[in-house]
């Protein structure tokens, strides 16, 4: 029998068992995520507290887990198995996660999807069905005033009082938010500064742009500056140039804090957060970098080839490269014949590709890897039934496979 | 707190809301005060101010009906119940606030008692007690204004619900000599009251098995207690549903000179149990 090479990555122990089967056990010296690919199926897990298994056609299982020392790492906020129900809709459904200081987070997600249910959770404006929801430590429910102090939250929609001017607001929220007497005019000053607002300062807020009560709120937001900040869809109504600056902000706030973001907008996340939470339907569906999501995909990723010859030509080319589980071959209007193929278990095929043409003398006009997008992630994630099938499986598999480990 | 306070007394006076209202409640007690006291010639201005009552039933409802209701409509509750305050403490700021505005007027009354006096003779102690009296009972009447704007998101559905019960509150003395009082009808409001009150239990809890218990037990001991003393039952309706004519406590000290101390304790753990109340319904809503 051949000895599967089953689990490679970031992990200490890797037992393989006579069936063919492999045990990892991974254990994440740093508060990183643990990674984990199945260079068998290509397939990586991003692993959250959680414990995976694979078992294709009964030639592998490879599972993992994260010990104590990644449950141990201090968390600034921690989310255990939060459940919302309005009657009997499910807003969200048994969400996990954990943040760390001096992070961009970004929530992502569809409309719909729970993220601003999260957020108001989060910080303490509603109530959660089940679940925890731990600040620094502190439950939001349990000592809601202790919690409470660490964030600043910029709702959907800026909770602003209309008859107040700017300077007047940023006055009530000082004090409201515990902001001591002798800072609060310094802070005050500083937070304006940072989202621009000096020049409008004695203009009372119903007279103001969108942009601006959406800046007067991110101000009121960072105000007394709080270890988490929590902005719902901060840029939403804003123009480019705007976007662009509170952007900057965003980024500039990281440097000292948390700041957790949502949006509906990939590129604003891709741009602004180190890690991404895509949530669907009130789950957890992915949780990453930017760059690890879409390398996710690239791990399978296709190739395409363009050439001028004719597709049966190109057929019997492709039949003597190794390593092509599945290929497509399709001729185009323009004379092109265009194919598409599936490499076997993440191999690299195009140096073979290109030289098996070669030897034909059959010239290949384009030679690329398919390049999958978080675009491409985001729509497979949100709208793939499967991952919710998938992720049954496996929980059903992790009882039975439960001695594994 | 101290934030909330000064931002809505602020906001009341920005608004005109309250100045309308002091101005309302003074220009119209001041027209009775020159029929009664300067024309006519009564020495009591308590008497002026039992007049001055029904203004509360379209004053009061003014300055309660956005306490709450406008706040969630404008979500600006989230910034809020997401500050490092209680829940307690925000709606104590609120209440307190309310109050304030209601002593203004109350405030400039005390000046009354004083101008009959320059004129003549003059009964200062009924006169500030019973002004006393008048601003405990308006702080009465808002504590459950507050309530009813916590319940709702429309104002204008605040004023027109608060504004019916302080009119149901006005007209109470009227509604009780309707009341049948004979036993059978005393069990019948029992229970019906019993209901009420379950249902109430049921919509903040939304448990039923509690809410059955508590109907089911109350309505046991009622009917029990019916079968072996009816007596007891006479004229219940009366006697139980007249404490709920608030206004009494007050008009006794206006017309007849009569403090009653349990009318005050009254008022006071009424205001206490609306305040509860309003905690305890925005609780519910971050709950449901």
């Amino acid at each position: 029998m051949t000895k599967p090479s089953c689990c490679v990555g970031n992990f200490v122990s890797c037992t393989i068992k006579p069936s063919g089967g492999c045990t990892l056990r991974a254990k994440c010296t740093s508060t990183k995520l643990c990674h984990i690919y199945n260079t068998k199926t290509s397939q990586k897990f991003v692993t959250l507290n959680n414990m995976y298994k694979q078992n294709r056609q009964g030639t592998c299982a490879c599972s993992a887990r994260h010990e104590k020392t990644y449950q141990g790492g201090k968390a600034l906020i921690e989310v255990k198995n939060l459940v919302k129900k309005y009657g009997n809709h499910t807003a969200i459904n048994r969400l996990s996660f954990r943040m760390e200081k001096g992070k961009i987070y970004g929530f992502l997600g569809p409309n719909g999807a729970g993220k601003s249910t999260t957020m108001n959770i989060m910080t303490g404006y509603l109530g959660a069905t089940e679940g925890q929801v731990l600040i620094n430590g502190h439950d939001i429910l349990k000592e809601p005033e202790e919690a409470k102090k660490h964030i600043g939250y910029l709702p959907e929609l800026p909770p602003l009082y209309m008859d107040m001017t700017v300077s007047e607001y940023l006055e009530f929220a000082a004090e409201l938010k515990g902001v001591p007497k002798e800072k609060r005019k310094s802070s005050i000053e500083e937070v304006m500064k940072l989202t621009k607002i000096l020049e409008v300062k004695r203009r009372l807020i119903k007279n103001l742009s969108k942009g601006y009560r959406q800046r007067v709120g991110l101000a009121q937001a960072i105000l007394g500056f709080p270890d988490i900040i929590i902005l719902d869809e901060p840029t939403v109504g804003l123009d480019p140039k705007q976007i662009i600056e509170i952007r900057e902000l965003i980024r500039s706030l990281a440097k000292k804090h948390t700041v957790i973001l949502s949006s509906h907008i990939l590129a604003e996340v891709r741009e602004v957060c180190d890690y991404i939470l895509i949530i669907s339907k009130g789950k957890l569906v992915a949780s990453d970098t930017p760059d690890n999501l879409e390398h996710r995909m690239n791990s399978s990723e296709a190739v395409e080839i363009e050439t001028k010859a004719e597709a049966s030509r190109v057929r019997e080319v492709l039949k003597d490269i190794q390593d092509i589980k599945e290929s497509s071959v399709k001729k185009q209007t323009d004379g092109i014949t265009y194919a598409r193929l599936l490499p076997r278990d993440g191999k690299d095929i195009r140096e073979n590709v290109f030289l098996a043409f070669a030897e034909q003398k059959v010239p290949l006009l384009t030679l690329k890897t398919e390049h999958v997008s978080l675009e491409t992630v985001f729509m497979e994630l949100t709208q793939n039934e499967n991952i919710t099938k998938l992720q049954e499986m496996e929980e059903r598999e992790e009882t039975e496979y439960a001695g594994d480990l | 707190m101290l934030a909330i306070y000064k931002r809505e007394v602020k906001a009341y006076f920005q608004s005109m809301t309250g100045c309308v209202f002091i101005a309302f409640l003074v220009a119209y007690t001041g027209i009775y005060f020159m029929a009664y006291n300067l024309t006519y010639g009564y020495p009591y201005f308590s008497y002026t101010l039992s007049g001055a009552l029904i203004v509360f039933l379209v004053g009061i409802p003014l300055i309660t009906m956005k306490s709450f209701s406008e706040e969630r409509k404008n979500k600006t509750d989230q910034l809020l119940l997401t500050a490092p305050v209680s829940l307690g403490k925000i709606v104590m700021g609120k209440y307190l606030s309310m109050v304030t505005v209601l002593a203004v007027p109350n405030i400039i009354f005390c000046l009354f008692p004083l101008i009959i006096k320059s004129q003549g003779n003059a009964y200062l102690k009924v006169d500030y007690i019973s002004i006393a009296l008048f601003f405990l009972l308006g702080c009465v009447y808002t504590a459950i204004g507050m309530f009813l704007s916590a319940l709702t998101e429309s104002q204008i559905i605040a004023f027109i619900s608060t504004f019916g019960i302080l009119l149901a509150l006005y007209l109470w003395d009227g509604i009780l000599s309707m009341l049948p009082g004979s036993a059978i009808s005393g069990l019948v409001g029992v229970l019906l009251v019993l209901t009420l009150l379950v249902f109430y239990i049921y919509h903040m809890t939304a448990n039923w098995m509690l809410a059955a218990a508590i109907e089911a037990v109350g309505a046991a001991a009622g009917i029990i207690l019916y079968i072996v003393k009816s007596s007891l039952y006479e004229n219940l309706l009366t006697k139980l549903l007249g404490r709920l004519a608030l206004a009494d406590v007050f008009t006794d000290v206006a017309s007849n000179q009569i403090v009653d101390v349990t009318g005050i304790v009254l008022y006071l753990s009424i205001i206490a149990v609306f305040v509860f109340l309003t905690i305890q319904a925005i609780q519910k809503r971050r709950w449901s």
